[in-house]
């Protein structure tokens, strides 16, 4: 009964075919085993926009949503995302709510070298999408996991709260 | 690509989805045990990546149903393995039965760890620092552990054994974790103490108590970041059996913590800081459980 073939073993650096469904479209590539998602979008699919930077789960430059959640794709092997849905950040600029974060980031200098910014909008898009109304410390609790090295934080907080106050005056949908 | 030796990327392996426990078992077995398991892979994957463990064989286990799930059975909530960090914060059933792990779970990294990481892997790994393994000291959890030779039950109390080794056998793998109800004449509490939010903890504690009245009946208090294992107070709890928690007796658990405790030297943290900073949470937290908290 078991499902587990020996020469497996002996296939370490052969890739394998996976499928995801990226931003909406479906899409295959051969990857190694060994291969990061991370790398797998920036490499193979040419999704540049989410960022390689710690790669071990610390800084939060590389988060993408797989299935609706934000995640590292620098801590999940693309094998192990086989049959899910991710959306990266080029994806996600098309909807309202990231739309908004972006061009209240755009607006208040949130940003200067731009080499966080991916992760904290979709961060920022999750706190969103599950907290109507969060107050600056949830904020600050959320966005705990990715580091900034330029701005000091405060115009992030400042543009995530004006979305979030904006958007709760609009009756919350997003 | 070339990988240098600095690079930040995992050994080749072989990677396998099992569907079941027994062919994740199996396949174990046939790798001579050079093989990992991987759920959320959220401490997994960065020792792979730093090439601290490079194993022939990853088993995928987040595609098993039976590790899946969170229900009671008889008077214990069965909390399968797969149980993300996030659901330990949304699921109704561990609210109400197990609150302490809910008040536990804010606590454990950052939002999107906490997306994929799960509570069977957590203490599968045994880090000192980290929150949830402390709780199933606090919470006499006991630890379904599936191998080759069959299913057996390991008291929270037995499992952890040295720094990131547990009772777990090569090849084995935790199924589920039970944890008693929790009940209307018992009171918990959590804190930790961490320089940034998000960080491993300088030092944590977590406490559930059975009372009559005010008065304690019994009380289990784990720490965390104290030592190689999740620690249990023994001689706070005996202090504090059968006592109303005011003032006096307070100060008398706290200082008979110096007795259960031995931070380790050459740490960034002295011992003697350690230590106080565990005798300032437990204060706090004894205020608060005698409070009803």
């Amino acid at each position: 009964m078991s499902g587990f073939d020996d020469s497996l073993l002996n296939e370490a650096d052969e890739t394998v075919r996976v499928r995801f469904v990226v931003n909406g479209r479906k899409v295959a590539c051969e990857v190694a085993p060994r291969d990061t998602l991370v790398d797998c979008l920036r490499d193979k699919l040419e999704l540049t926009g989410t960022h390689a930077g710690c790669e071990m789960g610390a800084c939060g430059a590389c988060l993408v949503q797989l299935d609706g959640r934000a995640v590292h794709s620098c801590l999940i092997f693309a094998v192990q995302a086989d049959g899910g849905r991710i959306d990266t950040i080029e994806g996600l600029s098309e909807s309202g709510l990231l739309a908004d974060l972006q061009a209240e980031f755009h607006r208040r200098n949130a940003l200067q070298c731009g080499f966080c910014t991916p992760g904290m909008l979709i961060n920022a898009h999750e706190l969103l999408s599950q907290t109507a109304q969060p107050s600056r410390e949830d904020i600050r609790d959320a966005l705990s996991g990715n580091y900034c090295r330029c701005t000091g934080y405060e115009a992030i907080v400042d543009a995530i709260d004006a979305v979030a106050k904006a958007h709760g005056e609009n009756g919350g949908a997003t | 690509m070339d990988l240098g030796e600095t690079a930040v990327k995992a050994k080749a392996f072989s990677y396998f989805r099992a569907a079941t426990i027994d062919q994740a078992l199996d396949a174990h077995a046939r790798a001579g045990d050079d093989a990992r398991f991987i759920a959320g892979g959220q401490s997994l994957v960065p020792a792979l990546s730093l090439r601290l463990q490079a194993p022939r064989l990853l088993i995928d286990i987040t595609h098993i149903g039976e590790l899946r799930g969170v229900r009671r059975e008889g008077d214990a909530l069965r909390i399968g393995a797969l149980t993300r960090h996030c659901e330990m914060l949304s699921e109704p059933l561990i609210a109400e039965f197990a609150p302490l792990l809910h008040a536990a779970a804010p606590f454990v990294a950052h939002p999107a760890i906490r997306n994929r990481g799960t509570f069977g892997g957590s203490v599968a790994l045994a880090d000192p620092a980290s929150e949830f393994p402390a709780m199933t000291l606090a919470l006499d959890a006991e630890i379904e552990i599936a191998g080759l030779s069959g299913r057996r039950r390991v008291k929270a109390d037995d499992f952890f054994i040295d720094l990131f080794e547990t009772a777990l056998e090569p090849g084995e793998l935790i199924t589920a974790v039970y944890v008693p109800l929790f009940r209307a004449d018992q009171r918990f509490a959590f804190d930790e103490l961490a320089r940034r939010r998000g960080d491993y903890a300088l030092v944590g504690c977590g406490m559930l108590a059975t009372c009559t009245g005010e008065r304690i009946d019994d009380i289990r208090i784990s720490f965390f970041s104290v030592g190689n294992t999740p620690t249990r107070v023994k001689g706070v709890e005996a202090t504090l059996i059968g006592a109303r928690l005011d003032a006096e007796r307070i100060a008398a658990a706290q200082g008979a913590l110096e007795g259960d405790l031995a931070p380790p030297e050459g740490d960034e943290v002295p011992p003697s800081m350690r230590l106080h900073l565990a005798r300032v949470l437990l204060g706090r937290l004894l205020g608060r459980l005698g409070e009803g908290a």
